[in-house]
């Protein structure tokens, strides 16, 4: 051996005794401490020590290259959404980091387990305007449950544990980790230490047995109790208890956007979907209620319309984990300030046996005056070209209710929504909160990614589609098997139903004119089908389900078709607009 | 709607750098002006005191504390009307001086309104007065004639009437962290 050789071979063993690492290394041992094995990313100058490490870590983390660092959050969204782990994204700084901020908004609102990590220029530049330089704490402060700039590498694994815990715990957020590009170089001992708790930081509270007993008390004397499913009973994996209580009380439930699919659509006590295109009943039954037991739900304006005229005659039990949302928007009489899944189970055993069947009854006469005024319409076969609610109905038929079903915004969202028979848990991801066009396609790749063993469907419409539908590369590179819907009504379709009803028809600027989607998910080498008759369709669509990987198929729809029913903005639940 | 009322919040923190950000956006979110914020140590250690007044509703005011209270690094955020807390806001004057004629009237001034005089120099004093804003503003008032060259007031600092049990719920966590 050379005594060049002999002199590297000391200084490697050297190295090894000390455990000296970068930064950027220390950021990936940190990732895999934390059980991450997949992050979404895109990489760029201030980023760039964190991949070059990166590069040696193929086996123990899988990087996925995304094509827009927006993309890169959805599908983290999408990633956490149907398997309940933290969503990793990793982007450069300046543009990179900004590209971040719908997505942290997204997740922040819609109480997505995220962590984000932001490369940044180096500390003696911070302030100078350099090259690629933005104040992505600043900027992303209130998007983010917790946001933290690291200049030092010795900062990292604290950090990184600290990002974890906060983004997972009470009610699940967005975080992220900005890293300045000389701490990703530097050297330092590494040691990693989970953290398990901070101390300005209480996330979960214990139920109080007086608030259980109190609401106890309420629901075994109520005649008309109604339960409000919220996304926090997913959250909480709290589906099991949610029925248990359910059906030991006799007490009927609907569910919210984000709720879907916690309580299987054919249950007898499901009485549907809230909101402003839910279900007549659903809504209706509101302010008609004797109690009102909402849980893990924020009471968002599309679920409530005009707050002063909603659930006026009710009590209300309110079970949530974030304090903040009590009596935010509806004042609770019980407010239970828990886990759901923690709260609903100890409630159980405090309420007796009950039914309710005239109460329920009334829904499903509700029912029947929906199918007879919407759903005629809606999945009959009077128009010319084929409406989505007819789509989403078929699609829910041949997955049988078990798909995964991945939204953007706008009418399809409203309609998957409506139509699709969720059967098991975890199987809607859709930008409730923020309402983000172009969220279904990277989002849905996040799902797939996160749930290998189910079936996920993409549905956008022709608008939403082409905001993210570079995607589509990162799709094909990846071979994500997500099945591609669009629901092409050449129109920004729920923008143009309010232009109709609410804007004299003046259909300022929502019409599109298209490319040939089929040619463009071919150029990406997907397969791609269209179809434009109703006689085709369950063919096609047969076709599109059954193909191994990814798949495209659009679906040319009505294109003056609105979604019913629906509670015009700002008012009463009870004001329900049936066509 | 309810009268809007001013009300003062006592926020106990973590001292880190960007959470006057993440406090005041909360303000910014909602178009709420904040009339004064101050911030400064504790009665316990490695924890900050942000004292903020501003103009509400008694709902908003609760809405807004619970914002203030989700964010990580905030332990605990108490609201308080005027009646609940002892206040004080301090206010300097620089005023001319040109002549002792002058100079004999506002050391009257002075003197009545409980103030005292910092510094006197050959063309002006500056004078200290420590008050609520409304003494604060009837100083300056009296001042106005004189011509004061500068005028500066903090915001208000505020100690409850009522027990905060904020050392206790640090020492709670402290104990936990012991059987751990």
């Amino acid at each position: 051996m050379s005594t060049a050789a002999k002199e590297f071979t000391k200084e490697q063993e050297a190295k090894e005794t000390t455990k000296k690492v970068s930064g950027a290394e220390a950021l990936l041992m940190a990732l895999v401490e934390e059980g991450v094995d997949t992050m979404f990313g895109y990489p760029g100058g201030a980023i760039m020590p964190v991949y070059d490490k990166l590069y040696h870590y193929d086996d123990k983390l899988k990087h996925i290259l995304v094509r827009h660092e927006q993309g890169a959050t959805h599908a983290a969204q999408g990633y956490a959404r149907v398997n309940h782990r933290v969503g990793v994204c990793l982007a450069t700084s300046g543009p990179g980091a900004t590209n971040l901020i719908t997505g942290l908004a997204d997740a922040m609102i819609d109480s997505t387990p995220m962590v984000a990590i932001t490369g940044q220029v180096a500390s003696h530049l911070l302030g100078t305007d350099a090259f690629q330089e933005t104040d992505v704490v600043g900027i992303s402060t209130p998007v983010t449950k917790w946001n933290y700039q690291v200049t030092k590498a010795s900062e990292i694994p604290e950090a990184i544990a600290k990002a974890f815990y906060i983004a997972k715990s009470g009610r699940p957020g967005p975080v992220l980790i900005d890293i300045t590009k000389d701490a990703q170089f530097e050297e330092f001992d590494f040691s990693y230490k989970p953290c398990t708790k901070i101390r300005s930081y209480k996330p979960v509270t214990i139920a109080e047995e007086s608030a259980l007993d109190a609401a106890a008390e309420l629901i075994n004397a109520a005649k008309k109790p109604y339960i409000l499913v919220g996304h926090g009973v997913m959250i909480s994996k709290a589906e099991k208890e949610l029925l248990a209580f359910a059906e030991k009380a006799g007490i009927p439930m609907a569910s919210t956007l984000l709720g879907l699919s916690s309580v299987p659509v054919d249950h007898p006590l499901y009485v549907g979907y809230l909101g402003m295109h839910g279900n007549y009943g659903a809504n209706i039954k509101t302010n008609e209620c004797d109690l009102l037991i909402a849980i893990g739900m924020r009471f968002d304006d599309r679920v409530t319309g005009d707050l002063s005229r909603y659930a006026t005659q009710a009590k209300v039990i309110h079970v949530e984990i974030d304090p903040s949302e009590i009596d935010k928007n509806v004042k609770a009489d019980v407010p239970i300030i828990a886990d759901a899944k923690e709260a609903l189970g100890r409630l159980i055993p405090k309420v007796k046996d009950a039914k309710h069947d005239d109460w329920l009854a009334e829904f499903h006469a509700c029912d029947e005056i929906e199918k007879k005024e919407v759903l005629e319409y809606t999945l009959g076969d009077s128009t010319e070209k084929v409406k989505m609610s007819e789509v989403i109905k078929m699609l829910s038929d041949k997955t049988k209710g078990e798909a995964i079903i991945v939204t953007d915004v706008g009418q399809h969202q409203m309609e998957a929504c409506r139509y699709y028979d969720f059967k098991i848990t975890d199987s809607i991801v859709s930008s409730g909160g923020l309402g983000t066009m172009g969220f279904a396609l990277p989002a849905a790749m996040g799902a797939a990614v996160g749930a290998p063993d189910r079936l996920v469907v993409s549905i956008s419409g022709d608008g939403g589609y082409q905001m993210t539908v570079q995607e589509l590369g990162t799709i094909f590179q990846y071979k994500i098997p997500v099945k591609i819907l669009v629901l092409n009504n050449s129109f920004l379709g729920m923008v143009r139903q309010w232009q109709e009803l609410f804007f004299d028809r003046r259909y300022s600027f929502t019409e599109m004119v298209n490319p040939d989607f089929v040619k463009m998910a071919e150029s990406y080498y997907i397969k791609a089908d269209k179809s434009e008759s109703r006689e085709d369709l369950s063919a096609k669509m047969d076709q599109w389900l059954s193909t191994e990987g990814p798949c495209f198929l659009e679906v040319v729809v009505e294109k003056e078709s609105n979604v019913f029913p629906m509670i015009p903005t700002g008012e009463s639940v009870s004001n329900v607009r049936l066509k | 709607m309810k009268e809007k009322q001013r009300f003062t919040l006592s926020i106990f923190t973590e001292n880190v750098v960007g959470l006057t950000n993440r406090i005041s956006i909360i303000f910014t979110r909602r178009k709420l002006n904040i009339e004064s914020l101050t911030t400064s140590a504790s009665e316990i250690e490695h924890v900050h005191r942000f004292t903020i007044v501003f103009y509400t509703t008694p709902e908003q005011a609760e809405k807004v504390a619970k914002q203030i209270e989700k964010q990580i690094d905030v332990v605990r955020c108490y609201v308080y009307e005027d009646s609940e807390i002892i206040y004080q806001e301090i206010a300097l004057y620089k005023v001319a001086v040109d002549n002792l004629t002058d100079s004999d009237a506002v050391e009257e001034i002075v003197r009545k309104n409980h103030a005292r005089i910092l510094a006197a120099k050959a063309d002006f004093i500056v004078i200290e007065k420590t008050g609520h804003k409304e003494d604060t503003h009837a100083l300056y008032e009296a001042l106005k004639p004189f011509g004061l060259m500068q005028f500066g007031r903090s915001g208000r600092i505020a100690l409850s009437k009522e027990r905060q049990e904020i050392s206790s719920l640090l020492a709670e966590f402290d104990q936990e962290d012991a059987i751990v």
